[in-house]
């Protein structure tokens, strides 16, 4: 078509499809890899360098499709890859900060020189152990060969690996 | 000790991939994880009641000597935290 007309042919828009495909990378990259490591882990600074980049890829390819649609394709799907990524942007913030702090107060749980509460539960082979027996019983091999152990640490999580 | 509402076979299946040898144990009514007020009603998955993180060091009379109530699920104890206050144990 452009051939016949003898406009010239319109370059790709590579940017604003960089800057999408950046920013899903931002999203999707903290729950499979950064997430394994604290220190992009607590605060997801490397996620948010991605979201930026992202965002300029976007902007500046939007803004050549706009200043320069005879050369660049993309007037339509750039405003559109823009607002895809402004929303995977925001359901990151707020799954991040929102989500991840949304948490019960626990005012009543032990505290320093309370007496632990006692319980009764199945350990991985269906074994019940109540916290006296954690407590008194000889620690297994493997981690102090028959002593008697000094405390306890209980590791309450969510659950759901 | 790991405490959560998984099953003793959830939890098997998990110390065998992660390679954990410590005690696990199975709270799947959340009982000893009200007692602990540690409930977080509804945020499992299908809307189960799981636990919110908390960690617990306990010296051998039973009585709590070190406690971590995270604010934040995306900032948890380091193992030197832990290490660190289980020193102080007799």
């Amino acid at each position: 078509m452009s051939e016949i007309t003898g406009t010239p042919k319109r370059n790709w828009n590579w940017r604003i499809w960089a800057g999408f495909a950046l920013a899903a990378a931002a999203f999707l990259s903290y729950g499979v890899v950064f997430i394994r490591f604290p220190i992009t882990r607590d605060v997801p600074w490397l996620n948010w360098l991605l979201f930026a980049g992202a965002g300029w890829l976007l902007w500046t390819g939007v803004r050549r499709a706009r200043q320069e649609s005879t050369v660049y394709h993309g007037k339509i799907a750039g405003p559109i890859l823009m607002v895809l990524s402004l929303t995977m942007a925001a359901f990151f913030i707020i799954g991040t900060n929102y989500f991840t702090k949304h948490l019960p107060a626990s005012k009543e749980a032990p505290k320093l020189g309370a007496k632990a509460p006692e319980f009764a539960l199945a350990d991985t082979n269906g074994k019940m152990v109540t916290l006296a027996t954690l407590l008194s019983e000889p620690m297994p091999e493997k981690e102090g060969a028959g002593a008697k152990p000094r405390g306890v640490a209980l590791i309450f999580y969510r659950g759901y690996w | 000790m790991g405490i959560s509402v998984d099953m003793p076979e959830e939890s098997a299946a998990l110390c065998k991939k992660a390679g954990y040898t410590f005690t696990f144990l199975s709270d799947p009514n959340a009982v000893a994880i009200r007692k602990y007020d540690l409930l977080h009603a509804g945020a499992g998955v299908n809307g189960h009641d799981i636990a919110r993180p908390g960690e617990f060091l306990i010296d051998s009379g039973g009585t709590v000597r070190w406690v971590n109530l995270t604010g934040d699920l995306k900032v948890r104890a380091k193992p030197e935290e832990l290490l660190k206050a289980a020193d102080v144990l007799p």
